[in-house]
């Protein structure tokens, strides 16, 4: 398989999103795994490099999950292809920015990837649309015995796992949740909710993890701690905070509707107009625009069916992706111009909104 | 300086940096933001910097924390303190005295008590049986002694057994 057929494949992101939790977009678990004996990626001499590399491909292509699967080195892709891979959170910003001796193993449908040489040897990764923290777990336990069967990893029974950074020791299991919460942002919420979830051991983060902004309203929450718990105990954990954040963006959304209706329907309406009349639009603007879209899909403003469409421009919609489709490198204000173009006409049969069935359901 | 420093906790960029004289001895720290306010150091009510470096066993400047090395790769504390990250799996071992008490405060616990990697610890356990009665046949043909050699010969068959089914697959 090459990039370019991987990249024209449906995909669990982007062409998955049957979702119907309204508030969690996609579910994705990874695991930290090093090879016994050899030292870590970032000290590593570059022939140990090349050497965990081709052992490490090897193994994981060899896995059942990962039958028919793209295996890549970072130095082969394109800047735009790396970037298209950043944006379906395939692979990280850290691995994309690597030089020599690392790479990744994508699976078919692109629910799997494995980055080689990242901060650790094995970073295994599950991504599944909506909230399915239980079966990403399963999914992604399976691919881990079985590369098992092939790697001696690293691991001590006192402390786990063994990663390059202490703070990823024990099960060096991460799981994350994309939330859309856009009635705690307007209603000025999400500082404290961010406070809340600090306290019970979870990171808020954005779209595009540490350090990137939260456009679109959408934020990426996981676990902070891996050692001292075991797998099931952590995925309980942060799927009781998940549960208690989408109660809190229910609650906000009731209020908003109940206080002051007007302005809500203002913004949607508003975007609306923006997404099937504008001609320039920045991928900020855009994102914003499209989650208060996804909004009025959740509020019945919208049918049903569009919730998928908005999903899948939520990706489809920023850089890399915009100037692949046209085969070629764009000035940001020519991507603007040509991302607008692209909203117009995937926006061009949206019904009007239907305000009436969201106002009135309230009394 | 060209690194950015890194927090002491985590490996973030440190953006808190703390300096307090605790009996005429400097304790110097770097935190991020988060650690810093995890750890307390933003509440300016009750804060020792002391307990923390305690803790931390980040002991004062002069001491000579550059000691320790390991062995297997060659990393030092230094190192450590310069990237926040290991250079390999026995750094553990090696470390684990500077490491033992930052674990405290970074995880839930200190033991692990997750999935273990079954399979590879098993084919592991069997390696070291086979290489150990390998040595033992060879070191009791050398010294004549017979019936000992037969039985490990049995056991090495054994254990070579129990490999079969997972080199098939």
């Amino acid at each position: 398989m090459t990039i370019a057929s991987l990249i024209a494949t449906p995909s669990e992101l982007t062409d998955n999103a049957s979702s119907k939790t309204a508030i969690v977009l996609m579910t994705r678990i990874r695991l930290a795994r090093n090879v016994a004996g050899q030292p870590f990626p970032g000290w590593a001499k570059p022939a140990q490099r090349s050497q965990i590399l081709e052992s490490c491909s090897l193994a994981v292509g060899a896995t059942a999950p990962m039958k028919r699967s793209l295996t890549v080195g970072v130095s082969e892709l394109t800047e735009l292809e790396k970037q298209i891979l950043v944006e379906r959170h395939l692979i990280s910003r850290e691995l994309s920015s690597s030089t020599q001796g690392s790479g990744v193993v994508i699976s078919r449908d692109q629910s799997f990837s494995v980055m080689v040489n990242e901060e650790d040897h094995l970073r295994i990764q599950v991504l599944r649309s909506g909230f399915q923290l239980k079966k990403a777990w399963n999914a992604i336990n399976e691919l881990d015995s079985a590369l098992e069967e092939h790697l001696d990893y690293a691991f001590s029974p006192q402390l786990g796992y063994l990663t390059a950074c202490p703070t990823n020791l024990g099960t060096a299991l991460r799981g994350s949740a994309m939330m859309h919460l856009p009635a705690l942002v307007i209603a000025g919420q999400m500082e404290k909710i961010v406070r809340a979830v600090n306290q019970l051991g979870m990171v808020v983060r954005g779209l595009f993890g540490e350090g990137s902004d939260a456009s679109g309203s959408i934020f990426q929450i996981s676990n902070q701690t891996t050692l001292g718990e075991t797998e099931e105990e952590i995925i309980k954990r942060l799927q009781s905070v998940l549960q208690s954040i989408i109660e809190h963006e229910l609650n906000a959304r009731e209020k908003l509707l109940e206080g002051d209706s007007g302005k809500l329907f203002d913004k949607i309406g508003r975007a609306y107009g923006i997404l099937q009349n504008g001609h320039l639009l920045s991928s900020g603007e855009a994102m914003n625009l499209l989650s208060l879209i996804r909004l009025g899909v959740d509020l019945g403003v919208f049918s049903d069916g569009y919730r998928s469409v908005i999903d899948r421009l939520f990706i489809e919609a920023q850089p890399g992706h915009l100037q692949y489709a046209r085969k070629g490198e764009f000035e940001p204000n020519q991507r603007d111009l040509l991302r607008a173009e692209r909203l117009r006409s995937e926006f061009a049969n949206l019904v009007r909104p239907d305000f009436t069935l969201t106002a009135n359901r309230k009394n | 300086m060209n690194n950015p420093l890194k927090c002491d906790f985590c490996a973030k960029p440190a953006t808190v940096h703390l300096t307090q004289i605790v009996n005429n001895k400097v304790h110097k720290v770097d935190l991020c933001e988060e650690c810093a306010q995890t750890k307390g150091v933003t509440d300016p009510s009750g804060f020792s910097l002391a307990d923390l470096l305690l803790k931390a066993s980040l002991s004062p400047e002069a001491a000579p924390a550059s000691g320790v090395r390991c062995e297997q790769c060659g990393f030092t504390q230094a190192d450590f303190k310069k990237f926040g990250r290991f250079g390999c799996p026995a750094c553990y071992g090696a470390f684990k005295g500077m490491l033992d008490p930052l674990l405290e405060g970074m995880h839930k616990g200190t033991t692990h008590l997750g999935k273990i990697p079954q399979a590879a610890l098993d084919r592991k356990s069997l390696h070291d049986r086979l290489s150990k009665l390998e040595l033992d046949l060879t070191e009791a043909i050398k010294s004549e002694r017979y019936e000992e050699a037969a039985r490990y010969r049995d056991e090495i068959s054994q254990v070579k057994q129990a490999f079969a089914p997972r080199s098939e697959a």
